[in-house]
This record gives structure tokens, C-alpha cells and sequence, in this order.
């Protein structure tokens, strides 16, 4: 069984066709790219995923569960438990320190645990600057404190959002790095980007137009290492 | 974390929840000062309205008849009198604390020195009276006759006076080209002598024919010694309602929790009942222009009073919703960001909620001494005395700040209900 599955997946707004009859697998520990121009359904896509919208119509399995039929309170719970999530633009309290944004979704979670949320830090590299002020890092340090956060609970799934569209090349390069290192550990990527370099890197590319999967591309060499 | 988060937002939001607070602090001051007022502008009124006299008459139950019969108010019939020794009586009523002043009249007659007859009564004057309770306190007619002008002399002093001072109406001092100073000798059915006129007065009705001396004087003229023709009674009195009305009507027809609310409340025909219980043969009546004027002034004061408390919560409602709403507009994207964490509805509401609570707290602290401060204020400049702080205004402004602020913030919580993190976090 896959770990996430959609079948003839739809979401329409009015007449607008945001996905239109997507079909996707994505195994346990393989690490998948989505790609796509302005408006293809990246975003609702993963928006279905992460579980923050439902599909118009269509199957979502998660493990097994179809939380296209899930309550609004569950769909909660189970982005809780199962998915990590990392974003574009960070979204990091702005008046709590590094350690305290990774022990954010740990109090959501269940009890915050400064030592786990340390470790989370340390593994991408930034116990140093645990004590630090989201202001006080700069954009490659604070999405990596986004990664320590999606970490944190041990999702099945990172889903990654432009996680490098605010970065800079050698920031970019750190970050899918550590994509390579958690994915060599087992862990499950779904990076969604615009940019093809980023997109490559994973082992498996899906491409989106216009709310349809127009094509998938696997990756034969794929090494999970980054080269501009 | 939770602390953290709500500490975090307080002193980053600083400004904002200082505008939330002085919003709280405002409601809960005029909140504070009109319901002290309304809860004190009762006693307030009472007082004031005491300057227009007794509110309670009582005279013996035949002569209550005969009046009724002939309708002639105020008026005793000659040969039924109530007991002087049970004046005290009134003062040990379950409202006597309510008795403000009261005062017994003899009515008599005089002839004097030309053959002219002329109208007596007896009353008392600032009269010391210690009662079996043990309570001491000073009654009669210089409170009950506030109003009367005194045009020569002064008003007759049962501590300072002989038992011949006595106050003539200046309708008779003109009759008889007497004033303040002079004496004057009467002859009655019983006793005649001279007496000092201590006093001139203008009372603007026929007691400016009259002469008022004190109590025992007048008995000795017309040798009713320990009769009392009549008593005034100043009473401090809630104003009715429909089982006051009842009530008045007929005792009897109460059930037994009516009896006992009517009973233990300060309505003029409780009070009257309670008087006719501790004099004998007795018909206590309340003497309805003042009474009602009461209840008018009363219940008019406390509605201008509750219409404005009403105000005042609903403007601080307003504002707290425009700045709650405000400041969760602000951290939408933090808000969102912690539902797409995991957190449920309630536990993105509770640090809101929180913090909007300590801020109401501080604000509503602040706002009720402020309250007490304006409820002086208004004390002092509308009626000329402090306004009775009562301990159950704590838990009323206590409730309606709470009440104001959860209102004030439905609408932001439902903002909350409805932020979609897909929304906030990447635009949808």
C-alpha cells in the first residue's frame, strides 16, 4: 500500500477546474518534486495533501485513511501526527526564539520537550543559535528552523512548500541538502517548486498544467546532491 | 509555551492592548460610577425629598373613619387620641432604620387676651428621645416643617427653651402686632399663662394662623396629658409595585411569600403596616403626593442611570470588538500558522482569549476605582455627599466586564473559526 495515494482527484472552484482528475502515488521514503507555472494547482494540491482543504471530489488516502471524508477536527489530528509542513516565506513566531518555534508545534503536538526540540536543531546545524530571535537568522537559518519544526514529530510526510523560492543559491543548496540527508534516513519529501534544479534533485518529478498531471519524470541518477 | 505565546503577544502588541484596556477601564468606570449611584440614589432622593416633609401620616382608627366618611385629610376627630407612650414604638419596627424624623400633634384651641380664639398645636422641637432599643436620637418639627420660613426669631429648642416658647404664624403676629420676644397669654380649657414667642414663621397655608407650642404645653391647655391627636412619620420608602399596590390594598390577600417580600421591603404600606402594629387602634396612611413623587423621581433617576450603564457597556463592547478583531486581523498569519501546526480551534482561542482577559482584568481594575472616584464626584455635585461604595458592585461590574469582553470578541473568534491557514500561509 502506498503511503499517499489520489485518485481522480478534483477541486473546483465554479468553473475553474483547480485539479482536474490527478492520479499520484507517492511511497514511503521516496522523495517526489511537484512542478508546475503560476496557477497549474502546485498549492491546492498541496493544500490537499497537508490536509488544510478537501478535494471537490476524489479519493486522498493517507495510510490507508481517505481524508477526503475526514471531519474538519480530524483532518486536524491527522496533520498533527503525519505531516510535516515547510513553507516558502518560513512562518516563524516572530517573537519566540529558534528553540521555542521547533517547541511550537511540539505543544501542539503533544508535550514540548526543549531536548528533542535541541536535537531537531542540531540536526540542521543550528544549535548554536537556538537562543536566536527569528529576526536574528538569516533566510537559509531560519528555513532550516522550519525544517527542525516539521521534523519535530516524526510526520510520514514533509511537504514542502517553494521551500527555496526566498533563498539564495548557497542557501538553497544547504536546504535540499538536508532534504538529501532526511531522505536518506527514511523520510518521506513531497517538495513542491517552480524551479527545475530544485525539482530534478528529487527521485521523481510530477508535472502540473493547468489542474492536470501532465507528465512524470523519474529521476535515473538520481543522488539526492545539489549542483548548480 | 502558552505563557510564552501570551506574554509574547502582550508586550508585542503593547499599544494595542493599552487601547483594549483604557476601552475596558472606560466602560467599567461608568459602569461602576452609575450603578453605585443607582444602587445610593435611592437613599439619595429619599433625603432630598425629606426637605418636603412627612411621607406617613397616623392617626386613631375612628378618626381615620370619620375622615374617609368626610373626607377631611389631616384632620382628627375630638375624642380619640393615640397613646404618647407609644411614640417610641415606631423607632422598633423591622424598617425603623428607615424612620428619618417623625413628630406627634395636639390639636387644641386658645382663647386669647381680646377674646379671639385661636388654633394650638402641640408637637415636639429637635425632642431627645431615648428609646427602650436604647437608641437616643433627636426628633419633631424643625426637619418635618424644613420648608417654613422663619421670619422673626428662631425655632423653638426643648433643650435650651422653657416649655412657654412657642411660634406664631406671621398671619396672626400681624393679627396681634406681636413677634419674636414678646409674650403672648393664652387661656385654655384646662390651664392659661403666658408664653414666650421664640419664633415668626410663614408655612404659606392656614398654620400662619396658628400657634405651635411644645408637645406637653399644648396637652396641659386642653388637659389631654399622654394623647396625641395625630403623628407625622418621614419614612425612607421603595417605591411601589403592583404587590406594594396589593399589599396596600389588602394584607390578607397575600400569599405567604408575598407577604413576607412585601413585609421585609421598604414599600410605604410595609412601613404604614409595621407602624400600625406598634400603635394601638391606629391607621397609618402614606401621603400619596410625596410618596408617589418618590416613586416617580426614583424610578426615572435610576432608569436615566441604568440607560447610560447600558450605554457605556455597549459603546466598550464596540470598541473591544473593533480591537480585538484588529489585533487578530495583525497575527493572522501566526494564527494560521499554529492551526497548521495541529491546534484546534479552542487551543488557537485560548491565548486570545487569555490575553484579552488579564487586559480586562487590568482594565476593569483600573476602571472600577476610577468608577468609585466618578461616582464621588457625582456624589458630591449633585447631592452634596460621598455615594455608599456597596461590596455587591464587585461581582455586577465583575460579570459585566466579562459579559462586555466576551462580546466584544465574538466577532473575532470568529474570524478565528474561519482563518484558513491555506489562506494565510500561501495565499491559497
Amino acid at each position: 500500500m502506498s503511503l499517499l495515494e489520489l485518485k481522480h482527484v478534483y477541486k473546483i472552484y465554479g468553473d475553474l477546474h483547480a485539479l482536474d482528475d490527478v492520479n499520484l502515488k507517492v511511497e514511503k521514503g521516496e522523495w517526489v518534486s511537484i512542478m508546475g507555472p503560476s496557477g497549474s494547482g502546485k498549492s491546492t494540491m498541496m493544500n490537499i495533501i497537508g490536509c488544510m482543504d478537501k478535494p471537490s471530489k476524489g479519493e486522498v488516502l493517507l495510510d490507508g485513511v481517505d481524508i477526503a471524508k475526514e471531519s474538519s477536527k480530524n483532518l486536524t489530528l491527522i496533520r498533527r501526527d503525519k505531516i510535516g509542513l515547510i513553507f516558502q516565506q518560513f512562518h516563524l513566531v516572530n517573537y519566540l526564539s529558534a528553540l521555542e518555534n521547533v517547541m511550537l508545534a511540539q505543544y501542539y503536538h503533544s508535550v514540548p520537550d526543549k531536548e528533542e526540540a535541541m536535537q531537531a536543531l542540531e540536526r540542521v546545524g543550528l544549535a548554536d543559535r537556538a537562543r536566536h530571535l527569528p529576526s536574528q537568522l538569516s533566510g537559509g537559518e531560519q528555513q532550516r528552523v522550519c525544517v527542525a519544526r516539521a521534523l519535530i514529530n516524526y510526520p510520514e510526510i514533509i511537504l514542502a512548500d517553494e521551500p527555496t523560492g526566498n533563498l539564495d543559491d548557497k542557501n538553497e543548496e544547504i536546504v535540499v541538502d538536508l532534504f538529501h540527508k532526511l531522505h536518506a534516513e527514511g523520510t518521506t519529501l513531497i517538495v513542491v517548486t517552480h524551479d527545475p534544479e530544485v525539482a530534478e534533485v528529487a527521485q521523481r518529478t510530477v508535472v502540473l498544467r493547468h489542474g492536470k498531471l501532465e507528465r512524470e519524470v523519474i529521476n535515473e541518477n538520481f543522488t539526492g546532491t545539489f549542483q548548480h | 509555551m502558552f505563557l510564552r505565546m501570551v506574554r509574547g503577544t502582550l508586550f508585542r502588541q503593547w499599544k494595542k492592548m493599552l487601547m483594549i484596556a483604557f476601552t475596558i477601564a472606560l466602560g467599567a468606570s461608568l459602569c461602576t460610577a452609575m450603578l453605585s449611584v443607582v444602587l445610593d440614589v435611592k437613599d439619595k432622593v429619599n433625603q432630598e425629598l425629606k426637605a418636603y416633609g412627612a411621607n406617613i401620616t397616623v392617626v386613631p382608627k375612628q378618626a381615620s373613619i370619620l375622615n374617609d366618611l368626610y373626607e377631611v385629610e389631616g384632620q382628627s376627630a375630638g375624642t380619640v387620641y393615640l397613646k404618647e407612650d407609644e411614640l417610641g414604638n415606631i423607632k422598633t419596627i423591622f424598617w425603623a432604620f428607615n424612620i428619618v424624623d417623625f413628630a406627634p400633634f395636639v390639636n387644641t384651641e386658645a382663647i386669647l387676651d381680646d377674646g379671639s380664639s385661636v388654633a394650638v398645636t402641640g408637637s415636639w422641637f429637635h425632642h431627645h428621645l431615648s428609646l427602650p432599643t436604647g437608641e437616643e436620637l433627636d426628633a419633631g418639627m424643625n426637619s418635618l416643617r424644613s420648608w417654613w420660613d422663619i421670619t422673626a426669631g428662631e425655632w423653638i429648642d426643648e433643650a435650651s427653651m422653657e416649655e412657654t416658647a412657642v411660634m406664631i404664624g406671621d398671619a396672626l403676629a400681624e393679627r396681634t402686632g406681636l413677634s419674636a420676644g414678646d409674650t403672648i397669654h393664652l387661656k385654655g380649657t384646662e390651664k392659661e399663662g403666658n408664653y414666650w414667642i421664640a419664633g415668626v414663621f410663614n408655612a404659606g397655608g392656614d398654620e400662619d394662623q396658628q400657634i405651635f407650642m411644645q408637645l406637653n404645653e399644648a396637652q396641659a391647655l386642653s388637659g389631654l396629658d399622654g394623647c396625641v391627636n395625630s403623628i407625622e412619620v418621614s419614612a425612607l420608602t421603595t417605591p411601589d409595585n403592583e404587590l406594594a399596590v396589593k399589599a396596600a390594598r389588602d394584607p390578607s390577600s397575600l400569599t405567604i411569600a408575598q407577604y413576607e417580600t412585601w413585609y421585609c421591603t421598604a414599600y410605604v404600606s410595609s412601613i404604614c403596616y409595621q407602624i400600625q402594629e406598634v400603635i394601638t387602634d391606629s391607621v397609618a396612611s402614606a401621603v400619596r403626593q410625596v410618596a408617589d413623587s418618590e416613586g416617580a423621581i426614583l424610578d426615572k433617576t435610576q432608569l436615566l442611570m441604568i440607560l447610560i450603564t447600558i450605554l457605556a457597556l455597549v459603546g466598550s463592547a464596540l470598541g473591544i470588538c473593533n480591537l480585538v478583531t484588529a489585533s487578530v486581523m495583525e497575527r493572522s498569519r501566526e494564527l494560521g500558522l499554529v492551526k497548521a501546526l495541529g491546534a484546534y480551534n479552542r487551543s488557537v482561542m485560548s491565548p486570545v482569549l487569555t490575553e484579552i482577559l488579564i487586559t480586562a482584568v487590568v482594565g476593569g481594575v483600573a476602571g472600577f476605582f476610577a468608577g468609585i472616584g466618578f461616582a464621588q464626584i457625582i456624589g458630591h455635585s449633585v447631592f452634596n455627599s460621598s455615594i455608599a461604595i456597596r461590596p455587591m458592585l464587585i461581582p455586577i461590574v465583575t460579570i459585566l466586564v466579562l459579559l462586555v469582553t466576551f462580546a466584544g470578541c465574538i466577532p473575532a473568534f470568529r474570524t478565528i473559526l474561519k482563518l484558513e491557514p491555506t489562506v494565510v500561509l500561501h495565499g491559497g
